[in-house]
């Protein structure tokens, strides 16, 4: 089943999501990218409902991209979780709602400080020092309320990652074969493997 | 007319009965040797037991469509679903905890409940699903492991124990029993741990977790599981699983029992309040590093933001 995790640390955010793309009972991919990057700063993993998912967020991407065109700076992290978040409220009233639960990961250039939102399809937002979605956050919540550490290093992090990911193949039935892992942080965007 | 004259008559087999109740109820004070003696009549002086059973041609029919909650939430019984349980082998035997929530629905029907149910000096079992089929099933197991022990005279080991409730339950099967349990000890092999379900599943191994709460104690139990842990540490990782899984599922909490088993037999550790290992720590205990569990309290005064290091004003 779909799994995606984020943690932050100091300075950077890490977004994690599995790469399965499936239909019923068959992988109809295994290398699909399950997280956007909205801006030079901003991250945002999105899993749910296969159709809504790459619909909302393409949606999200560009409106994004409009806003930063047309006022020549980006939205900083909380305003844009916020914006996505309204969306994704106005949806849920609508004759077909979007069924999308989110990570948005970002870095505030301006306050130098790594944000985390966890953002589920209801519209539900909080900002959190960790988040995961799906069956893999049964296994890594209760982990990272053990090991997660705001201010380790990237290096750190990652291995707090990789534990996440190891319990999760571990223990789940149903678990992910591959993550794609992104990291956010005063430089930009960029992936790493671990 | 028979039934009355069978009331009057001092003869036959139901007079026989009411006398010998008539002496049980005069008996007031029985010394404590005399318990469920009385001449190897004592289960019948008091009248024969009986279950009282749905008047229905199919009894478990009708309790399944009573208690069935997944099918239907408005089912008038709601059996104990929501718990906690863990129990691993190690290098210096094998630890055992739980939680003691006990909920009804959404309703938290009590916070003091033993789910380790002590079989004998050896042997534990531990309690998930249905609250009364295990204490009544495993307490049942224990009368026949002292009966292994009278007939061999030698002690049962934990793979036959074990074995001999899974075949019970399995003659139970799709009758509704319910109950996930780890039956651990130690017998001639050394430590041992086997999981039993109601499913009539039986599995040896090291390292189990059982209920709603289980996959939140995996997730700090397997992290932080190692054979050779000394039995401090050991205890120190089953009590912060539970606490784990207390924290997070909201059909675990209120405290925590640990347990632990070697060679000569099983100890009780302690109960630990998990608010009070939330905000302040177990207390004064063997292998706890001091200070709360709980993440905010753990990472109080920490800060992610990475502001560049001021410059001196020129």
């Amino acid at each position: 089943m779909e799994t995606s995790f984020a943690i932050t640390g100091k300075g950077y955010v890490i977004v994690a999501a599995d790469t399965t793309a499936a239909r019923s009972i068959v992988k109809m991919k295994v290398d699909e990218d399950k997280i956007k990057t909205l801006s030079p700063h901003l991250l945002m993993a999105y899993s749910g409902e296969p159709g809504d998912t790459i619909q909302f967020a393409e949606y999200v991407e560009r409106n994004i991209r409009l806003y930063q065109i047309r006022n020549l700076y980006p939205l900083r992290p909380s305003a844009a979780a916020s914006w996505i978040r309204r969306s994704l409220a106005e949806s849920l009233r609508s004759r077909k709602p979007y069924s999308v639960n989110l990570l948005v990961g970002g870095y505030d250039t301006a306050t130098h400080e790594p944000h985390l939102y966890w953002v589920d399809y209801l519209g539900t937002m909080t900002e959190v020092p960790f988040g995961a979605h799906g069956y893999g956050s049964y296994f890594a919540l209760s982990l990272l309320d053990r090991y997660h550490n705001p201010e380790a290093s990237l290096e750190e992090g990652l291995v707090t990652l990789k534990r996440c990911i190891d319990e999760v193949s571990k223990r789940l039935v149903v678990s992910p074969g591959n993550y794609k892992i992104k990291v956010v942080d005063k430089d930009g965007v960029r992936e790493v493997t671990l | 007319m028979n039934s009355f004259a069978e009331r009057f008559s001092t003869t036959s087999a139901t007079s026989q009965l009411r006398k010998a109740q008539a002496l049980a109820a005069e008996e007031d004070d029985i010394s404590d040797a005399m318990w469920g003696s009385e001449a190897g009549f004592g289960s019948l002086a008091k009248g024969v037991p009986t279950f009282s059973i749905p008047a229905v041609a199919d009894p478990t029919a009708f309790l399944r469509l009573h208690t069935d909650d997944h099918a239907d939430p408005n089912c008038r019984i709601k059996i104990q679903h929501g718990t906690t349980t863990l129990a691993f082998r190690f290098q210096g035997g094998v630890i055992v905890a739980v939680d003691s929530r006990a909920t009804a629905g959404s309703y938290v029907a009590s916070g003091t409940v033993k789910k380790v149910i002590e079989i004998n000096p050896y042997l534990l079992g531990t309690m998930a699903g249905g609250a009364a089929d295990c204490q009544y099933w495993e307490t049942y197991l224990g009368i026949h492991c002292r009966l292994h022990e009278l007939r061999n005279r030698e002690r049962i080991s934990v793979s036959a124990a074990s074995k001999y409730l899974s075949n019970l339950v399995y003659g139970y099967k799709g009758m509704g029993l319910s109950m996930g349990t780890m039956i651990c000890g130690w017998d001639k092999t050394g430590p041992a741990v086997f999981y039993v379900d109601s499913d009539g599943t039986r599995l040896k191994g090291d390292l189990f977790s059982v209920g709603s709460g289980s996959t939140f104690a995996y997730g700090v139990l397997d992290q932080g599981y190692r054979w050779d842990l000394t039995d401090e540490e050991a205890q120190e990782l089953g009590r912060r699983s539970i606490y784990a899984a207390g924290h997070r599922d909201a059909f675990s909490g209120n405290s925590c029992n640990l347990y632990h088993v070697k060679e000569d037999g099983w100890k009780f550790i302690g109960n630990y309040d998990i608010a009070k290992m939330h905000y302040d720590g177990p207390g004064d205990v063997p292998g706890a590093p001091g200070g709360g569990y709980g993440y905010d309290i753990r990472v109080e005064g920490l800060t992610s933001a990475n502001p560049p290091p001021v410059t001196a004003a020129a």
